[in-house]
């Protein structure tokens, strides 16, 4: 206060002069970004157009004709559609289960990785930091860089799929987790530490009752991204609904109801395990929203 | 005392039910965790896999993945002898030279594999000396195929014999003899020419000399040499890398400029019309449902490979993803702001942009460059189905089965990307947030 009011006022013209200026600057830096925003915009759009097959313009018109060849025939076939969705329904489940088990398996070192890594938790505090970056790796490589060099190695089939969703998986939620973790009270853990709790069990009864709800609020969302991501695995070799959808796409016309099959069960599915999981997630949250309110007064 | 023991009793109930519950949990859970995972571990025949696993796959590829190996090749017919890095054309020694560890006398070429290891390619035979076994001869010939004298005993492991081949696998290299021709593998340590191939002058100059040169006016052509490397391709690579990011970028902020828009239409407190607020979110729903897969397959068929097909799919999926999240956020605006704005006499534009645009640009803009980093991702594996950037060298180079020193080369490319994007993703949030809204 006293070094606010020990400046001399200035005076309004002073003020005004200042605040137009500031405004001014804002303005200009605004409009600089805005001009550079959509210069890279349509450069951009005009080199990945160049460097395209079929330009942008020529293609547009034609965004619709596969879908509605593959509807036209799937129309015309309509009685066969049930029986299709029956043939592929196991690749379905199989996607399924590549994502379920690698969600699993992605949470559990997710989980170990984020407790490695969370200052007060972290049994090694010294290599907190290699833990950070294993996680860094881990979320950075994409997952069909690991599918397809195990693919190589290990033969198609959904075991290389499962295995790179859940590297890719259990980096990008040990780092959600370790942001949890943060937020955990540590009062328990040195509670049980001074009954000679060991490291597990200070986490397992310490840490994990209060993050739970959180980490499976998270690993839901993930479920979802990774039924994605095991589905355009499928496409590159690894099995599941993707692999049977790219040959019902090679056979090519004729054999459409197929694709028009596996395009309706996919869409279902992802449709209905987003429902599910956003409402329980919604629950989990509510669950959580009162337990936070508790936190704030306490 | 009696008062107590009436109310605890029913509470020692209570708890017990609690503890029951607990304990319930804490065991089942993970046995119903433990349970699907060995269900998946059956249906996935996690063991039939692990013994058809191909270790011999495993070994080449990672160790191609540091080594490279340089071929000596004969041709058994007319008796040319040609060395080529990979024994691809593109590494190929020119003629009259050739690697400092063959020699020839007259018709005789001498490869020296080092610790004794000796391969002599004569006029009519193929001698190996192996030392602690002895020496290996091998005619080769149009009419009774390879004719082979081995040192007494039995045939060792490492030695593959049949009557129109011979393959000698040591530590040192390898040979093989056929009719037609004969071969030698010496294997190196790193990446060879990953800089200059053998036809550039700057081959094999310690990096003080190029230094030196650069200096002295050919610093351009000495990058031109790198930039058009036939080998590992460094232009098309760095193009392919500014494709998968232009894919991330267009699609991101394409879908964002669409989005936001719309995102109005699906709000309680924007859009009274409950109709259209109704499509608006199915609209949502379906394109986020439809899923990146379909859409990319669909978008390829009309445009063909490239990555603009690449940003469409992106763009088209996040616009859903988008929708939804911009209009929660245009949900949660506090209309203080915008009542403040319109009492000053804004008109409705006017009120939109002061008094609702700086309360959700924060939201607004991390959520883009969350997705900006994450579309990266995306981009590399969308790009692997529709046939553009890094994504497609990448499964080029798989595909080929034999290119591993590429694959990781790739790899590691891809890896730093997604990293460097994601630190310049947190960095710009940083940025205009702080700009924007004043602090967080």
């Amino acid at each position: 206060m006293a070094d606010l009011t020990s400046h001399a006022p200035k005076s309004a013209d002073e003020i005004r002069e200042t605040y137009t200026e500031l405004t001014r600057r804002k303005r200009l830096y605004g409009g600089v970004l805005l001009v550079l925003f959509v210069a890279l915009m349509a450069a951009g759009f005009r080199t990945a157009d160049d460097r395209n097959a079929g330009s942008f313009y020529d293609g547009f018109h034609r965004i619709l004709d596969y879908p509605a060849e593959v509807l036209a025939e799937a129309g015309e076939k309509a009685a066969q559609l049930p029986g299709h969705m029956v043939h592929f329904f196991p690749a379905l489940i199989e996607t399924l289960n590549i994502a379920g088990a690698a969600t699993l398996i992605g949470a559990i070192f997710g989980t170990l990785l984020s407790l490695l890594a969370t200052r007060g938790m972290a049994p090694w505090p010294r290599l907190i930091p290699l833990f950070r970056r294993i996680m860094d790796i881990c979320r950075a490589i994409p997952e069909i860089v690991i599918a397809l060099v195990l693919i190589f190695v290990l033969g198609g089939g959904p075991v290389p799929a499962m295995i790179a969703i859940a590297i890719h998986t259990a980096g990008a939620l040990g780092k959600l987790f370790s942001e949890v973790n943060e937020n955990a009270s540590l009062k328990p853990v040195e509670g049980l530490n001074s009954t000679g709790a060991s490291w597990a069990q200070r986490m397992w009864l310490g840490v994990i009752p209060q993050v739970g709800p959180n980490y499976v609020s998270y690993a839901l969302l993930r479920f979802e991204i990774n039924i994605r991501a095991s589905a355009i695995l499928g496409f590159v070799g690894a099995g599941g609904i993707g692999y049977e959808l790219k040959n019902a796409m090679s056979w090519g016309q004729g054999r459409y109801d197929e694709a028009a099959a596996i395009f309706i069960l996919l869409f279902a599915s992802i449709v209905v395990v987003d429902q599910i999981s956003g409402a329980m997630r919604d629950r989990l949250t509510h669950g959580k929203r009162t337990s936070t309110r508790k936190g704030a007064t306490a | 005392m009696t008062l107590m023991d009436l109310n605890a009793s029913p509470l020692k109930g209570d708890m017990d039910k609690l503890f029951l519950k607990k304990r319930l949990m804490n065991f089942g859970i993970p046995a119903l965790i433990l349970l699907y995972l060995g269900y998946v571990f059956v249906t996935f025949d996690v063991l039939g896999l692990w013994e058809r696993a191909s270790m011999d796959n495993a070994r080449t590829l990672v160790a191609d993945s540091y080594s490279y190996k340089t071929h000596v090749t004969r041709d058994n017919r007319n008796g040319a002898v040609t060395y080529a890095i990979e024994g691809e054309r593109k590494g190929q020694y020119p003629d009259g030279t050739r690697p400092a560890w063959v020699a020839t006398t007259g018709d005789t070429t001498v490869i020296d594999l080092e610790d004794g290891h000796v391969v002599r390619f004569g006029p009519e035979t193929i001698e190996y000396d192996v030392p602690g076994y002895g020496l290996i001869t091998a005619t080769p010939s149009r009419s009774q195929g390879v004719q082979v004298v081995l040192p007494e005993g039995e045939v060792p492991a490492w030695i593959n014999l049949s009557k129109n081949r011979l393959a000698i696998t040591t530590d040192a290299g390898r040979l093989s003899v056929t009719r037609n021709r004969s071969e030698v593998f010496r294997y190196f340590m790193g990446w060879e020419l990953f800089f200059f191939t053998l036809d550039s002058p700057y081959h094999g100059l310690s990096l003080f000399e190029l230094a030196n040169r650069a200096v002295s006016g050919e610093a351009g052509a000495i990058l031109n040499d790198i930039w058009t490397n036939k080998m590992w391709r460094h232009s098309d690579v760095a193009w392919a890398i500014g494709e998968t990011i232009l894919m991330a970028f267009l699609g991101t902020f394409g879908a964002g400029l669409i989005a936001l828009p719309l995102a109005f239409l699906g709000t309680r407190n924007f859009m009274p019309v409950l109709a259209i607020r109704f499509v608006a979110r199915r609209f949502f729903d379906f394109v986020r449902g439809v899923d990146s897969l379909i859409w990319t397959v669909v978008l390829a068929r009309a445009f063909g490979p490239g990555p603009m097909t690449g940003a469409l799919a992106i763009l088209i999926t996040d616009t859903g993803t988008f929708g939804k999240i911009f209009s929660e956020a245009l949900e949660n605006v506090d209309e203080k702001q915008i009542e403040g704005v319109a009492s000053t006499g804004a008109k409705p534009v006017q009120r939109y942009r002061f008094g609702v645009i700086p309360q959700i640009t924060p939201v607004l803009l991390s959520q883009l460059l969350y997705f900006l980093e994450s579309n990266t991702r995306s981009a590399t594996i969308i790009g692997a189905i529709t046939g553009g950037g890094i994504g497609l060298l990448l499964t080029q180079a798989i595909i080929t089965q034999k290119d591993w020193e590429e694959v990781a080369y790739y790899i590691v490319l891809i890896v730093l990307m997604v990293m460097f994007m994601d630190w310049f993703s947190g960095w710009l949030r940083k940025r205009l947030i702080q700009g924007g809204a004043g602090g967080h």
